[in-house]
């Protein structure tokens, strides 16, 4: 499944809170784990909290307030988020190095009002037309779609195989 | 039309007009990624097919987080970096040269230039007048390949800081106050602009604390204006050569203007675990909090002038009992020149340990974890949970000042009594 796939298919949000650093995503005492990608996504989130990623189904969001993934440029961290099998990151904001990253590597980082979002509430996203729908609670939020390079970054499964498709990064 | 710092470099690199909000393709100068960040660039670059750089004078590996290596992990990591960067004839910073920020100040930024690094304090180099600016793996993979990159042109915000510090208080208190006032979230995707006479007055180590934690309040870049300053500390480094005058016009545009009175300030601590929760030394949230580990270093404050200071308050006293002191210079020039003036021996013979340079205890991968329920006071750049390799462990943050004289009492202590 692609970030662009599935506009439909309802997904379980996990509610974390403002300013989750890359720190909370990827403790830097794993970092010995970087050459065991399975073990190491398996603490994804871990200090943010511990159920995530023993919980975690594929086609679930991440969901957040203001600035999420701040602090350091660790990769890895939107990497560990995508392979525990998150569609998307939902925050009100983020930290510009993260949000690149998360492009980058092929994860949907989207920003929108997550207000009144609850954990475990069935979510369903339709990235291009901009739309959010809450099921539990009937919220629906409209945000701005992505630029049109960052969509087809996405849709080719991140840079380097847009690079690869395309030679070079046209805006 | 004035233009911000930031809007000159890109103008210039681009050969438009810029304006805040517009994607570029840019030419880049300079980029370079670590020990952490380096591996998966590399393997980035050989999944596309790569076969060798266009320009391997703009391209640096560093190996200054695990320094020298603390795991067989890292050990091999490095030695895929030895041998990459040996094979494709780039030059290798290795073990012991020091903190890739740090080292890139002391001999590579020049104003003007574009500088894509693996690492977020990479932002530092606006110190220079460069836009230095952090980014991951993949990134800088492909600023490696390309030589080019793309980039949002950034809103500037302008920090006027006017007045002569207080004895006792340095830029690490400034920068601290400035992220207390905007918040860790409070210049994301913008440029922060340094100028005022308190700028023009610091020599270049002293303002680079303030580009440094650009990113602890999100800011794509921290600029500080070439000048006299400027030229004066590339004399002293012998590339005076390196040197073209350039500042933001005060008359430019931008949406946020703030000023501040360094004048008025006191030395200023980052609570556990974020680095906008700062208060006053003297603030009864922080008297006689106890601390067990202080940590003296980073790119943020391992510089001469840092231990020179803390040097300084320590010399002829000794550390609290049960707390201990770890001093991590930030690069062999600061390592061997705190030799010459005894700096290690006044931290030694009061009871603190020296490291070899390099990132130390800071991203929590190795010399200095901290144990369950410990408090450490350093002068780093970012408090957060779990950042020095333990989640049950509090950090705060201050200035080597406060840091020297807190592990003279053993608990958080302002610095302007002792400071010589």
């Amino acid at each position: 499944m692609t970030p662009t796939d599935s506009a439909n298919t309802p997904g379980r949000a996990w509610i974390f809170g403002d300013n989750v650093s890359t720190d909370l995503i990827f403790p830097g005492r794993y970092v010995h784990l970087l050459s065991n990608m399975p073990e190491l996504v398996g603490h994804t989130l871990e200090d943010a909290r511990t159920d995530y990623a023993p919980n975690v189904k594929p086609g679930d969001f991440v969901v957040a307030g203001e600035n999420f993934g701040m602090g350091s440029s660790r990769e890895q961290a939107p990497v560990i988020i995508k392979l525990s099998g998150a569609r998307a990151v939902l925050a009100k904001s983020f930290a510009r190095i993260f949000f690149r990253n998360a492009i980058n590597i092929g994860l949907a980082a989207i920003e929108v009002d997550t207000t009144g979002i609850k954990d475990g509430d069935k979510l369903t996203i339709d990235l291009e037309a901009g739309v959010l729908k809450d099921q539990a609670s009937g919220i629906e939020r409209r945000f701005e779609p992505l630029p049109p390079i960052m969509t087809e970054i996405l849709r080719d499964g991140g840079l380097i195989e847009h690079i690869k498709k395309h030679g070079d990064i046209n805006l | 039309m004035p233009m911000t710092l930031v809007e000159k470099i890109l103008a210039n690199k681009v050969g438009h007009d810029v304006r805040p909000g517009q994607l570029v393709m840019t030419p880049v100068d300079q980029v370079f990624a670590h020990d952490l960040s380096g591996p998966l660039a590399i393997s980035q670059l050989r999944s596309l097919g790569f076969k060798g750089f266009k320009h391997p004078e703009k391209v640096r590996f560093f190996l200054d987080h695990a320094s020298p290596s603390s795991t067989v992990a890292s050990a091999n990591e490095h030695k895929t970096i030895r041998e990459f960067a040996s094979e494709w004839g780039v030059e290798l910073v290795d073990v012991g040269e020091g903190i890739c920020h740090q080292v890139m100040m002391e001999k590579y930024v020049r104003s003007g230039e574009i500088i894509i690094g693996g690492d977020s304090h990479t932002c530092m180099g606006g110190v220079l007048g460069a836009l230095a600016t952090g980014m991951g793996s993949t990134d800088v993979a492909i600023a490696m390949y390309l030589s080019r990159t793309w980039l949002r042109v950034p809103d500037t915000m302008r920090f006027v800081i006017n007045g002569r510090t207080p004895h006792g208080v340095y830029s690490k208190d400034v920068m601290l106050h400035i992220i207390g006032r905007i918040g860790a979230g409070g210049a994301t995707y913008r440029s922060m602009e340094f100028v005022g006479s308190t700028i023009a007055e610091w020599p270049v180590p002293e303002r680079s604390t303030l580009p440094n934690m650009a990113v602890e309040a999100g800011a794509k870049c921290g600029l500080c204006p070439s000048d006299a300053r400027t030229l004066e500390y590339l004399t002293q480094q012998g590339r005076a050569k390196d040197y073209t005058a350039l500042s933001g016009d005060l008359d430019a545009p931008c949406n946020f203007e703030m000023k501040v009175d360094a004048s008025a300030l006191e030395p200023q601590i980052a609570l556990p675990h974020n680095v906008d929760l700062v208060v006053g030394v003297t603030d009864p949230k922080v008297r006689n909090v106890r601390i067990h580990q202080i940590y003296l270093g980073t790119c943020t404050n391992g510089r001469i002038e840092d231990f020179r200071v803390a040097a300084g308050v320590l010399k002829g006293n000794k550390i609290a009992k049960g707390t201990r002191l770890v001093a991590t210079p930030a690069s062999r020039q600061v390592y061997l020149q705190g030799m010459k003036e005894g700096l290690w021996t006044a931290i030694v013979e009061a009871g603190g340990l020296v490291n070899s340079p390099g990132c130390g205890a800071c991203p929590g991968v190795q010399t200095g974890i901290l144990g369950s329920g410990e408090n450490c006071l350093s002068t780093m750049n970012r408090n957060f949970k779990g950042r020095m390799g333990n989640p049950e462990a509090f950090i705060y943050l201050g200035s080597p000042a406060t840091c020297a004289a807190s592990a003279l009492a053993g608990v958080i202590t302002d610095p302007r009594e002792v400071v010589r």
